[in-house]
């Protein structure tokens, strides 16, 4: 998806203003991109029209909703900070690393992004519901995992730490190879190497890697209710709370999933503001 | 572009000092490329037209009729529609099964569809107030209670409705706003006049989950997660695996199931078909096999 990276461009995207100089656009790309923008774009104009035309700030007073936002805030949280405390090492190996393996590892990383929800949540009841090797281990310690707050978070971090190892891979691959050159020439260690050349180059791409990640987790569902289930102040994160709630009422369905909506395009927004020129998707 | 040093043949282990894979030399390559023609070769052959001709009796109208219905209703009306497509080969019967509350909300919203089947009438009210189905259409055509089922390797021994409250049992139910739901607690606070004042306190507490329709909490006591789950009766008959404990009748609800074709039915006589079908003695029996309680005429 990013472009190869196998130099720095000199600035991440220049803003090309389309002048006559450079001849007027393709007329056929004009229209095909404003389809593309209609459809992206009406669907996400008409929920907020009609998620904050019918009062969200009336569901906010509601415990339940708070429960929810309040987990969705920790629980993402939680699986950000796993995801860089584990993910980060993992994707400095692949970027800097030859091992045999590798590619299939790159591969096993890559593979939640792409993995229906449906089949992570399967995937995570058959390594630790009650009835598979490690579930029977725990439960003899008398841990359990499924419908416990725990493996809300471990629903997240399955599907979006990869987000972040790809994200932070790529960046440490684009950090140009003469500075490391130099780094080796003055005697750097590998570990001086990370710690005073590799991580300042690469802080951007690290932090966008990370709003990434938070935002996916903000957003998972499918494979926490098959995983940890539904319950308000347990396991209902905002995702569940919307699609239980229109079960119930399709009011509170808006308003939440305007409210998420909002949320979620200000993390991107702060995203944009951040990315560095690696590009990261 | 960096001149990559690649003279020197590079070492298994270590630090790369390569920044872009290059493709392997020789056979590692075969299989990558195999690969991929592999995967297109999939991808075209799923969007190619299907390779045997349709039946010669092509029929010069094939419609779809599109039935929305309960969770619960899913096994019933599969045998049912078996019924349905062999009496009508030129129909393709499409179902959409889910918790009566979401199906509502859908129909609300402008979802397309001919029949409407629910586990409650309380979601079918809303409808004809909108127009969307004929007053006096939505007969009752079957009923059906609840039930508690239990996986038969539960850790935690649920013999009796009672044990339902003991700390520590894992119990499943719908989602309060969903008929399976609002049933189950009508039936949980029922309970505490014979099994004491807390009964229905202590086993809200032992709620582990609220699903958001009755297949999923059968699916959770079936792949042993959960101790106990509220189900119907006729979902305990499609999972016979699990151990069911009765409720007693007078503790009980009965779930009145109403049907009715929509009135901007695309195939508005099909859509009659399909509900005096499900409504003839045909039908009824299918539904009986299938652990729904028989309805007076």
């Amino acid at each position: 998806m990013g472009r190869s990276p196998s130099r720095r461009s000199p600035d991440a995207s220049p803003d090309r203003t389309l002048v006559a100089a450079r001849g007027r656009p393709v007329a056929l790309f004009v229209l095909l991109a404003g389809l593309m923008v209609l459809v992206l774009a009406v669907p996400v104009l008409m929920l907020l029209w009609r998620g904050l035309t019918s009062d969200p700030l009336r569901f906010l007073a509601d415990p339940t909703v708070q429960a929810a936002l309040r987990l969705s805030a920790w629980t993402s949280s939680l699986a950000t900070a796993a995801a860089l405390i584990l993910g980060m090492p993992l994707a400095y190996l692949l970027a800097r690393n030859r091992f045999p393996g590798r590619t299939w590892l790159e591969v096993l990383v890559d593979l939640p992004i792409v993995l229906p929800p449906a089949v992570a949540g399967i995937a995570l009841l058959a390594a630790f519901g009650r009835r598979s090797l490690i579930g029977a281990a725990l439960a003899q310690l008398g841990i359990s995992l499924p419908f416990t707050t725990a493996a809300v978070v471990l629903a997240q971090v399955f599907v979006a730490a990869p987000l972040f190892i790809r994200a932070a891979r790529i960046g440490f691959n684009s950090v140009d190879v003469q500075i490391e050159e130099a780094a080796y020439t003055e005697g750097a260690s590998q570990w001086q190497l990370f710690r005073h050349v590799m991580f300042p180059l690469t802080g951007r791409a690290l932090f966008a890697g990370l709003v990434l990640c938070w935002a996916r987790a903000l957003g998972e569902f499918g494979a926490t209710i098959l995983f940890a289930g539904n319950l308000p102040g347990r396991t209902q994160t905002m995702p569940l709370a919307i699609f239980i709630g229109f079960q119930q009422d399709i009011g509170i369905a808006l308003a939440l999933a305007s409210i998420l909506l909002v949320v979620s395009g200000l993390v991107l927004a702060v995203l944009r503001r951040v990315e560095s020129e690696a590009r990261l998707y | 572009m960096q001149p990559s040093q690649s003279e020197e043949r590079k070492p298994r282990w270590g630090v790369a000092r390569r920044w872009r894979p290059t493709p392997k030399e020789g056979a590692g390559n075969w299989v990558w490329h195999a690969l991929a023609v592999g995967v297109l070769a999939w991808a075209a052959a799923a969007c190619a037209p299907p390779r045997e001709a349709p039946p010669a009796q092509a029929p010069a109208e094939a419609s779809t009729l599109t039935v929305f219905a309960a969770a619960s209703l899913t096994d019933a009306f599969q045998a049912i529609g078996e019924v349905f497509e062999q009496a009508h080969p030129d129909t393709q019967l499409v179902f959409n099964f889910a918790a009566s509350s979401a199906l509502r909300t859908q129909l609300e919203e402008g979802a397309p569809a001919d029949v409407v089947a629910f586990a409650s009438e309380k979601e079918m009210r809303p409808l004809i107030a909108a127009g969307l189905v004929e007053a006096g259409a939505g007969q009752v055509f079957t009923a059906n209670d609840m039930v508690v089922v239990v996986a038969p390797q539960s850790s935690t021994a649920v013999a009796s409705l009672k044990d339902l409250a003991h700390p520590g049992v894992k119990v499943v139910m719908v989602a309060p706003g969903v008929p399976a739901g609002d049933y189950a607690r009508r039936v949980i606070e029922s309970l505490e006049s014979v099994l004491g004042a807390d009964f229905a306190e202590d086993v809200f507490a032992n709620v582990v989950s609220q699903e958001d329709n009755v297949r999923q909490v059968l699916a959770k006591v079936q792949l042993g997660e959960a101790d106990a789950g509220w189900v119907y009766r006729s979902d305990a008959q499609a999972a016979p695996e699990l151990r069911v404990v009765e409720i007693p009748a007078e503790f009980n609800v009965r779930a009145a199931y109403p049907i009715a074709p929509l009135r901007a039915a695309e195939n508005p006589m099909a859509a009659v078909d399909f509900v005096e079908l499900v409504r003839s003695a045909h039908g009824q029996r299918l539904l009986e096999q299938g652990g729904f309680l028989p309805v007076g005429p």
